[in-house]
């Protein structure tokens, strides 16, 4: 640890940098979210060209990354719960953070057909 | 909450979990980092903080299942996002559980979001005048954004045309 620092490294620096950095990437996309879904009181067509950009492969993979910010901002708010109420949380913080991470990566290899299938099916044919 | 700061008992040996303090040997006495008085501003002798850090962990209990409940319907299941369209939307939101479903998980994210870009704001942006500039822009779009999307929910039609 470089001297002069309050940031301790390791499990518990790490997982909150994640948590914000997720959290920051969810939020902003959340405004993207709720304008583009504004658009079916514009009408039926404005909305679904926007949302065909959603279906192209480059986006299918950013959606893949949004699936991978969720689930982990979520699970890792719920170790975040965990060391706040549960009176063994904070002793076991580090156990959590890769209870957490196991889950995540097991999720996330089963979001992986369903998100990001279409998007193997458009760039090398189904 | 450095090591430096951990007090020695008067029997020379570190403290340690379990230490038993007595009126003989009382326990240090921490000094709250501001004391509250009558010339303390208004905002800050609130409970403000405790509720904003209250509202994260009960809201994230509940978005937890709503946003990945959301996950599954429009990214996984039935063929992932390849089928979403205005009918889809249409199917969808012609029933009012879902529509609920939308409206909660719009204001629960949308405030819960805008509570974290504060706490982010407010470690980060140290002149306050960037403090300032940076929440109004953040309370302005969060506003815009929560009235936008309760308005499309409440208002959609599926004839439009």
């Amino acid at each position: 640890m470089p001297a002069g620092t309050l940031y301790r490294g390791r499990e518990g620096m790490w997982s909150w940098v994640a948590h914000r950095v997720t959290g920051v990437l969810v939020f902003f996309f959340l405004f993207v979210h709720v304008l583009d879904t504004a658009l079916v009181r514009v009408s039926p067509e404005a909305y679904d060209d926007t949302v065909a950009v959603y279906k192209t492969p480059l986006v299918a993979f950013m959606e893949y990354g949004l699936v991978a910010a969720v689930l982990f901002h979520a699970l890792n708010g719920l170790r975040v719960i965990a060391v706040d109420f549960w009176s063994k949380g904070a002793r076991y913080q580090k156990q959590l953070l890769w209870s957490v991470m196991g889950l995540w990566g097991l999720l996330m290899a089963g979001a992986a057909y369903p998100v990001l299938s279409h998007a193997f099916r458009e760039l090398f044919g189904s | 909450m450095t090591t430096e700061n951990t007090t020695t008992p008067a029997s020379g040996t570190t403290a340690v979990e379990g230490e038993r303090y007595s009126p003989e040997n009382p326990a240090p006495v921490i000094e709250p980092p501001r004391a509250r008085t009558t010339r303390t501003p208004r905002s800050t002798r609130t409970n403000f903080e405790l509720y904003g850090w209250l509202f994260m962990r009960l809201s994230g209990i509940l978005l937890v299942f709503l946003v990945i409940g959301h996950l599954l319907i429009q990214l996984v299941l039935d063929g992932g996002v390849s089928k979403v369209s205005f009918a889809f939307v249409a199917g969808r939101w012609a029933s009012p559980f879902w529509m609920a479903w939308d409206l909660i998980m719009l204001w629960l994210a949308m405030l819960h979001g805008a509570n974290g870009m504060r706490t982010i704001i407010n470690d980060y942006a140290q002149r306050d005048n960037t403090r300032f500039w940076l929440k109004v822009l953040l309370y302005t779009a969060t506003t815009f954004t929560i009235l936008l999307g309760t308005l499309v929910i409440f208002t959609f039609d599926p004839n439009i045309r």
